[in-house]
């Protein structure tokens, strides 16, 4: 064992209050959800918190729970393998479903969540370009009590959160889904499991009763320092039946808003032109599923 | 930093043990209760050599640590086999050489076991895409997937018999 873990303490509230609480009085204290990426990080010394508060403890953290409005709420540290389990779930959301156990192995996915992986700030985790896609919220805890925010507004840049001193992410929520209603994930890499996007994709949609898109999200991710609500190309579908002309203009608008760097993975260039293609990929999945749905 | 007592459940048994907070759950296992079965082998949850399953989860115990493991049910290599009697799963790798080294061997039960447990019928491909996160540098996979199948089809005829 690295020195680097040596003077940790650690931390298992069993409360919200009791966690913030604690999060307050130390400073370098990181918040401990799944761990695989925090105890990666911390065993290469690229993290060295004096303390880690897990949160799994906590009533809410873990778990899936429907509302009787037909939302779901998913506790931030539920492992993805919970998150594949919930049928109801994947019936709703097959796109986050489908985005979140793209992350890492199943020994990943026995502890890996959705607080973790947006937490984590990477630009090219999987879940999020999903959970912005389905316009999911974030319900944040922490000293001024509770508050919710779209997922979109969390990650400000690669590995940095916009959350405050002793705010941490409890739980998810996700909208109930009217009828003719579908969403879907894909990213590109180059073999074909354990890598981590090139390109990330999301598209959540609403159909009208004549087939048409009444409304689309569309979210990118490895392609920008953050994952990307681009609402220009959700726009570009409205109205339409993905016809060749709207698939066009999706794909277009998915390419103005990459800002990628180049690096082993992909080119710039290549980012931008795979941004689009699986825009206009996962849109058309989205879609056949909505439809299939009416 | 004071040392934690935890206590679990390991392999059926209580067990208790002091630990560090920066301690894995895997040097825990190996360093203060002596079962050494499972492996380091990336320390970065890539490999898979460290598997275990923890309240019915596969999980690499490297990217755990030992504080969280108060109060869980945890399953090691040690714990597959019935005394002298090996597990099915270990017997077909022994027939179907799906080992060479053996460093691999512990985390693919395990993981091996994890997939059974939770698909007594796997398909080849389902087999291959649960155990992607154990890597193996001697065999090739295909020994591997052949035993965990094979051991999969004698599981369901034994439980036929039963």
């Amino acid at each position: 064992m690295g020195a680097s873990l040596a003077q940790l303490d650690y931390m298992a509230p069993s409360s919200v209050d009791e966690a913030v609480k604690a999060l307050m009085a130390s400073s370098a204290a990181k918040v401990l959800a799944g761990g695989t990426d925090l105890i990666v990080q911390m065993r290469a010394g690229r993290a060295k918190p004096g303390a880690v508060l897990d949160l799994k403890r906590i009533a809410g953290a873990v778990g899936i729970r429907r509302e009787a409005d037909g939302g779901f709420v998913i506790g931030a540290a539920t492992p993805g393998a919970a998150i594949g389990e919930h049928a109801a779930l994947a019936q709703a959301w097959p796109g986050v479903v489908e985005a979140t156990n793209l992350i890492g192995s199943t020994q990943i996915q026995g502890r890996a969540s959705l607080g973790g992986n947006l937490c984590n700030a990477s630009p090219a985790a999987d879940s999020v370009p999903a959970m912005i896609a389905a316009r999911a919220i974030a319900v944040i805890v922490g000293p001024k009590g509770r508050r919710e925010a779209p997922v979109e507004t969390i990650q400000a840049g690669p590995g940095r959160t916009t959350l405050g001193p002793g705010e941490f992410i409890l739980e998810f929520k996700l909208p109930a889904r009217p009828a003719r209603s579908a969403d879907a994930y894909l990213r590109l890499i180059p073999r074909t499991e354990m890598d981590i996007a090139v390109v990330g994709a999301g598209v959540s949609l609403t159909l009208n009763a004549d087939g048409s898109v009444a409304e689309a999200y569309v979210s990118l991710g490895a392609v920008a320092p953050t994952c990307l609500l681009v609402a220009a190309a959700g726009q570009a579908l409205a109205g339409t039946k993905l016809e060749p002309a709207a698939l066009d203009a999706l794909d277009a608008a998915a390419r103005a808003a990459c800002n990628p760097i180049s690096d082993k993975r992909g080119t710039a260039e290549y980012r931008t032109k795979i941004a689009g293609v699986l825009a206009r990929r996962s849109a058309q999945i989205a879609y056949d599923r909505a439809k299939a749905r009416a | 930093m004071s040392k934690k007592h935890i206590t679990a459940t390991v392999n059926g048994d209580p067990a208790e043990f002091l630990t560090d907070p920066g301690t894995t759950l895997l040097d825990a296992l190996r360093d203060e209760l002596g079962l050494t079965g499972s492996k380091e082998g990336c320390g970065s949850g890539d490999c898979g050599a460290c598997s275990v399953i923890v309240d019915g989860r596969l999980v690499c115990s490297c990217l755990m640590l030992a504080v969280e493991a108060e109060g869980r049910r945890i399953e090691t290599i040690e714990g597959l086999a019935h005394g002298s009697e090996l597990h099915p799963l270990q017997q077909k790798f022994l027939e179907h050489a799906a080992l060479q080294c053996g460093f691999c061997t512990p985390g693919l039960l395990v993981a091996s076991k994890a997939l059974l447990d939770a698909n007594p019928d796997p398909t080849e491909e389902e087999a291959r895409y649960w155990l992607a996160g154990n890597l193996c540098r001697c065999t090739g996979y295909d020994k591997v997937i052949r035993a965990v199948l094979d051991a999969a089809a004698e599981m369901r005829q034994e439980r036929r018999v039963a």
